[in-house]
């Protein structure tokens, strides 16, 4: 058996497909966070509650209407999306003009209360969601066994990611959706809607969540407190990357992910804190974050 | 961004019902043991000395930090672990987790002040985190079970804490003291540059002093008071566990200086009150907790933000103006 600093090759590779794994959970939440945030000022917290209400979404839609993992791939993100029109509609946009500290209370107010929901009617075991047939089994990759729905998952959140990096970077959506964030009040003035343009940009960021959420379900399994934990997380690789470029919490995401999966293999003691160490020392050495642009 | 500003929170504070109000809350107190249960009061104490710290930093230098389980959680072990394994008196061990306290204080602020905003939220959030998996690893914590059966012990070698009155008076005491040394701290100089900090903190750097320090001390002079209220708690109700280390206990602290009024010197100790009696109504009810903690969040960031004091004050201040 090959052997890279005595540890088996194997070993290593399956850890760093899992560090991918995660990392591409990380890059899709983060980019979603950004795209609020960006627009909006609110550090979304329900981001990961929303996350959840997405696997959730697809599981009852499974369990009680016999919908499948394909048509709920469409179906959960957008259910995800139209709460999070509503919730922006009814609340966040009164909060614009208050502190952007009351954005992160409420919506830890409304993550506490989606979990709490979920939490009272299905406990807190997990329960399992089948891949889907087309997706089942894996694939000899010659060097190691890839089970195929992770390869998807991997090549889903690639296309995700830079799907919405070319809308906000090269569309004519996304040029009104970046000019808003420069200057509200001048794109106003030129006639946008930029009210609407809020609304219709929390609600992107919700079906993200969601989307990332029905990924999740077949990986990780469909359970209330499956946001809760993962959010924080995602909040540090905020942090570390800076939330002032779509594409540099992509890459951030990542970069965790695989650092996470790293650690695994030469000190598993240390993997659930490793997000954490970075944050600390990129604080230290460049306080703006990788991609930051505010100090 | 440099957090919430004089106008969104409360208006000032008027004179007269303060002082009355100290000295009626205080006569009610000291009889409060002999008609509710004393568990329950050194609870709620414990919870709004833990309220009033927090506030001191939210209320007082407009810092929202995300972390607090952190100190007020970590001071429970310390203490509960001086007093257990090592059989140090209690009065020790409570010393010793403020000490601690201040110190997890010290580093969480060093790299917390290097952010504003939403940012310092996120990075006390996150580093919280790591010090709760920190917790869940270490042997000294006992892991899921927490350290239990931690001995109350006696006070000073004299006072006998397993006397439930002994013990409520002796937690009364430390209460009033915390609260009286925050309300020093904020009527201080040192109070003031805080205060400025607040409401505009590029003004202040440019009127020489030195934000970072003054922040970071605000830091920890807050966390050893939150360690104050933790290593109480772990007497009193002689265990530790990890419940009091998570992310939801330093949401429910936010929310009980929320819903009580951020900045008030009262506001925290109500709002802890309700939260805890609250949290006890429910628990016989099987109504979740969360779902209603999570309402009241919304509908105080919604509607009430001021608090429930702060709505009161400004109410008093309105009458005032008038005549």
């Amino acid at each position: 058996m090959t052997m890279i600093f005595g540890i088996p090759v194997q070993a290593l590779l399956g850890q760093l497909l899992v560090g991918l794994i995660n990392g591409s959970f990380y890059a899709m939440l983060s980019l979603g966070l950004a795209v609020i945030f960006g627009l909006l000022r609110v550090i979304n917290f329900a981001h990961g509650a929303q996350y959840m209400l997405g696997a959730f979404v697809g599981y009852l839609l499974l369990t009680h209407l016999g919908i499948g993992y394909w048509p709920a791939l469409i179906l959960a993100p957008l259910t995800v999306g139209l709460f999070g029109i509503v919730v922006e509609r009814l609340a966040l946009s009164r909060l614009y003009d208050t502190d952007p500290l009351y954005g992160l209370l409420f919506t830890f107010g409304l993550a506490l209360v989606l979990e709490g929901i979920f939490r009272y009617y299905y406990g807190v075991s997990g329960n399992p969601y089948a891949v889907p047939s087309l997706l089942a089994g894996g694939t000899n990759l010659g060097f190691m066994f890839l089970p195929n729905y992770r390869g998807w998952v991997v090549v889903a959140s690639l296309i995700i990611c830079f799907g919405t990096w070319a809308l906000i970077e090269k569309t004519r959506l996304g040029s009104y959706l970046r000019a808003a964030t420069e200057n509200p009040r001048l794109v106003q003035a030129f006639g946008v809607n930029v009210p609407l343009l809020l609304t219709l940009t929390y609600g992107l960021g919700s079906a993200l969540a969601g989307l990332a959420g029905i990924l999740a379900a077949p990986v990780y399994q469909v359970s209330p407190l499956m946001g809760s934990d993962l959010i924080i997380v995602v909040f540090a690789v905020v942090v570390i990357g800076g939330m002032g470029s779509i594409l540099g919490a992509i890459v951030t995401g990542y970069m965790l992910g695989l650092a996470e999966g790293l650690t695994k293999v030469f000190y598993p003691e240390a993997s659930n804190l490793v997000v954490f160490v970075i944050m600390a020392i990129v604080l230290l050495v460049r306080p703006a974050g990788l991609f930051g642009r505010d100090a | 961004m440099a957090g919430l500003s004089r106008r969104e929170i409360s208006a000032g504070t008027p004179a007269w019902p303060e002082w009355t109000l100290v000295g009626l809350a205080i006569a009610a107190l000291l009889v409060a043991p002999f008609l509710v249960y004393p568990i329950f009061l050194m609870k709620m104490l414990c919870f709004a000395l833990l309220a009033c710290a927090f506030n001191l930093l939210l209320g007082y230098t407009g810092l929202l930090s995300f972390g607090h389980a952190t100190f007020f959680g970590g001071a429970a072990y310390f203490t509960a672990h001086a007093v257990k394994v090592w059989g140090w008196p209690p009065e020790a061990g409570i010393l010793l987790g403020m000490a601690g306290a201040a110190l997890l204080g010290l580093v969480m602020g060093f790299f917390a002040i290097r952010r504003q905003g939403i940012y310092f939220a996120m990075i006390t959030l996150a580093l919280s985190q790591m010090f709760f998996f920190f917790c869940v690893q270490a042997p000294f914590t006992e892991g899921e079970d927490g350290i239990q059966g931690v001995p109350r012990g006696m006070l000073f070698g004299v006072l006998d804490l397993n006397v439930s009155l002994n013990m409520y008076y002796f937690v009364l005491a430390v209460f009033l003291i915390g609260v009286f040394a925050i309300w020093r701290i904020v009527n201080s100089p040192f109070g003031m540059i805080l205060r400025s900090i607040r409401e505009n903190e590029s003004r202040a750097i440019s009127l020489g002093y030195s934000v970072a320090n003054y922040k970071l001390g605000a830091f920890v002079m807050s966390a050893a008071l939150a360690g104050l209220a933790g290593s109480l708690k772990a007497i009193v109700f002689q265990f530790a566990t990890l419940t009091d280390v998570t992310w939801q206990m330093s949401g429910e602290v936010i929310l009980m200086t929320l819903l009580g009024g951020i900045g008030t010197m009262v506001g925290p100790i109500v709002g802890a009150s309700l939260v805890v009696g609250l949290e006890n109504t429910l628990a016989t009810s099987g109504f979740p907790v969360t779902i209603a903690t999570g309402l009241i969040f919304m509908v105080c960031v919604l509607v009430f933000r001021r608090g429930i004091v702060g709505e009161l004050y400004a109410r008093l201040l309105k009458r005032q103006g008038r005549h």
